[in-house]
Formats: C-alpha cells, structure tokens, sequence
C-alpha cells in the first residue's frame, strides 16, 4: 500500500470512528500493515493537520487517537452546536482531581482532604461516567474505591493518566509567605 | 433567594480559611490562630444571618479552631512535652489545609486544559455524556413501584396456597437480568417479570434489579412520561458481570449474604 493511500484510508478510519482509535484498532483493521508504518502515518497526518492550520486536529486521547477540532474554533462549533455552555462547578473539579490523583481512593479519604460531604459529586460524577467503581477497599465496612474512566480522559484531553499535570509537592505550595510556626510568639501575641 | 449561590463561594471549611488566610496575608505555616478564629466565626455568622444552611463540618471547624487557640494560650510547661503535646497545636489543620490547596490547584489545573465539548470538539461528544439518548427520562421510584403493581396484579389469584421450596437468590436474578441484557440488549420492565411464578419470585427479581441500579451496572428509563419502563445495562455486560463477582466476592467472605431469600 502506498504511504499516501494509507493516509488517507487513516484519516477517513478517524473520521468516522466515534471515540478514540486505539492503535490496536487501526492495525487490526489495516490487517497486515505494519504498526510502526501506522504510527509513522499518524505523526505526519498530526504535523500536517497542525501546521496547515486545520479545522480538525489529530489528538491522543484516553489511549487512542482521534480527530477534534482547534480551541480557536470552539466558538464557532458552540455555535452550531447550540446549548449550554458545559461549565464545571469547583466541587465537581477538586472530587474529581483528588480522584485522579489519588485513585483508587474512597469517598471517606476525599471528604478527609476536601473537609465535606462528597456523596452528590461522586454520584453525579458517577453518573457522568468520569468516574467509576473498581474494587472495596479491605477495612470495616468495605467501603467502594474509585477511580477515573477513559471518559475522564476524553473529557480532559489527556493521553492517559501518566499525563495528569504533575501534582505539586506539599513543599511548593505556596500560600502567602510561609513563615516557620512559632507557637511562643503567637501566644504571647494573644495573652 | 441567593443561599445556593453564596454557599459556593466556600466549597467548605478548609476552603474558607484558605480565602482568610489569603485576605489577612498571613502564612499557612504560621496562622495567627486568634485573628483566624475571629473571622471565621465572623464568617459562619454572617452565613447564619443570610440563612444559609451551615454544612455540619462548618461548625465542627469552628470547635476545631477554637480549641487550637485555647492550646495555644496555655504555657508549653516543662516535662509535659510527650509527642502529642510537643508539637505546635496547628500542626495538623497546616497540613490539612496545606493538602487541600494542593488538590485545588490541580483542580485549577485540570480546569485549564481542552475540555471536551468546550474547548475542543470531536464526532460524537455525546460519547462522553453517559446520559440516555434524548427524550428519554429517568425513572422515579413510584414510576417503579406502581410498574411492579401491575405486575403483581397479574399473578395468577388462584393458587394461594402454593408451597415451593425453590431457593431464589437475589444474586442469581442478578445474573439472570444481566444474561437477559446481553441477549436483547434492551428489555421492558414488565417483560423481565414474564415467566415468573410467585409473588416472591417478583420481589427478589425487584431487589436484584434495584441492586443492579444501585451498583450503577444497569439503567432504568422512560421513553416517553407514563411509557412503558426499559432497562439497559449502563456499562459493558461483562463490566457489569465482573461488577457482580467483586460484590458477590466480598458478601461470600463476609458471610453477609443476607439476600437469600426462601419460601
């Protein structure tokens, strides 16, 4: 199979697939092409998509590939697309993140971190898929441990969950001048 | 009536101290305990006054910080220094809160990126919004009850008397529905009601179907108000199976399989 052809069979494959291709897929499907060949094909459709500036963009998400479109474009497809704006509420954000990072965790250990009640989010978030059950944590009560699904992924652009944005260290957190505890002048202060 | 709104602001205790500890320009690692406490209590006052439903964990900071400042004030007394008193009274709220910033960070960070169906679009987004097609409906709990009425009613009234000594497990109707799913995929409430012989045989295959809602393996919806209720798996059937053995896996070793049912 010529190089060009094969591009354009890849393009179209990626086109009308309606989640991410898996390279497994793609090499199954183009049964005999070889998967270095595949890959190769899918780095140049990706440079070329990019630098030409295109309406759809070839991104790596949740272990496959898949074709979306630019943020410049965003307002335009919202356009078309009509409906409402898909906001995310802070609550909604920080369970999920202490998921994503922490996982598997239980619905106790987030609420240790986030100081509240979590049972809403992580049923909304359940329902939405971002998140899922995948074993009982081995203490009283067996509570559910949860973790991200492939959607999580979709959702958040990423190539898989090596590469979640680097969670800071407690060191580095910086609030507002981290002086060292001095209990003796805090009291003295008081008294 | 803004107290949704105003109660966002403070996603909860340790996120309004945050806001505080930001405010006054203070570190975390030294909070002036006595400032602190002032406002927050100022706070939590000002939320009570606005009639906002004060999450519990509200208050229980409050007690949290209260009793910091009363250890603070007491002197560090020589001899007393054991491991518990030793150590600077806030040690444990820093840590906290320092732990929580983070997490709100990366929550700040995740929020940055190209969200799907926001910032960027692929075919399908629909893909990533679990959610029954449009114009179905989520089901209530009396669209099922008074579905499982019906189906009651239409038991035979003749054989009152019937003695079966067949054990139905909920986990069997469990596997049962799901068997059921993979074949059809998708099946009518009264449909997986359709062999069925005793009253009670009706009640653990309810339990078994509440059981797989309630594990999220499956969904119950409405084509259309007062339509006919279907159920579909909400994950893979095999996800579902596995789903299954895993809560069946620790009810067998717990010994608390009190789902068996006899008559």
């Amino acid at each position: 199979m010529e190089q060009a052809e094969l591009k354009s069979i890849i393009e179209s494959l990626l086109f009308v697939a309606d989640g991410p291709m898996t390279l497994q897929r793609l090499a199954e499907i183009l049964d005999g092409v070889d998967r270095e060949e595949i890959v190769a094909v899918l780095a140049e459709l990706q440079a070329e998509l990019e630098a030409g500036g295109r309406g759809v963009r070839l991104a790596e998400v949740a272990g496959g590939y898949q074709l979306r479109t630019p943020k410049a474009n965003a307002d335009w497809v919202k356009k078309l697309l009509g409906g409402r704006p898909a906001r995310m509420g802070r609550a909604t954000l920080e369970t999920l993140a202490i998921i994503a990072y922490r996982q598997p965790v239980t619905r106790a250990e987030v609420e240790a971190i986030r100081g509240v009640d979590v049972d809403g989010v992580i049923n909304a978030l359940l329902e939405r898929n971002l998140i899922r059950t995948v074993a009982r944590k081995d203490v009283p009560g067996r509570p559910f441990l949860y973790g991200t699904t492939p959607e999580f992924l979709q959702l958040f652009n990423l190539k898989d969950l090596s590469h979640l944005p680097t969670l800071k260290e407690m060191e580095e957190v910086v609030l507002p001048d981290a002086a060292p505890a001095e209990a003796a002048v805090e009291s003295a202060e008081e008294s | 009536m803004s107290t949704k709104v105003q109660l966002d602001i403070f996603e909860g205790p340790l996120d309004l101290l945050l806001h505080l500890i930001k405010k006054n320009e203070v570190g975390v690692a030294d909070i002036p305990i006595a400032t602190i406490t002032e406002q927050y209590l100022a706070a939590l006052e000002l939320m009570e006054s606005l009639n906002l439903d004060l999450a519990g964990e509200f208050l229980v900071m409050a007690a949290t910080l209260i009793h910091i400042k009363s250890r603070m004030l007491l002197p560090a007394e020589e001899g007393e220094i054991d491991a518990d008193e030793g150590v600077d009274p806030r040690e444990e709220l820093v840590r906290r809160l320092l732990e929580y910033q983070r997490f709100k960070d990366a929550a700040a960070e995740l929020e940055q990126r190209e969200l799907l169906t926001r910032d960027v679009f692929a075919r399908a987004p629909a893909a990533t919004e679990e959610a029954p097609a449009p114009g179905f409906r989520e089901v209530s709990v009396l669209d099922l009850l008074s579905a499982l009425k019906r189906v009651i009613e239409r038991l035979p009234k003749e054989n009152v008397h019937e003695v079966i000594m067949d054990k139905i497990t909920v986990r069997e109707k469990m596997t049962l529905i799901l068997d059921i799913l993979r074949n059809r995929g998708k099946v009518l409430f009264e449909a997986l009601f359709g062999e069925v012989k005793s009253r009670m045989e009706i009640v653990v295959s309810f339990l078994a179907m509440l059981e797989l809602v309630k594990m999220r393996a499956i969904r119950i919806f409405q084509e259309e108000l007062n339509g006919a209720i279907a159920i579909e798996a909400a994950v893979g059937i095999d996800r579902a199976a596995e789903m299954v053995a895993l809560r069946d896996a620790e009810e067998g070793e717990n010994g608390t399989s009190g789902t068996q049912i006899d008559h």
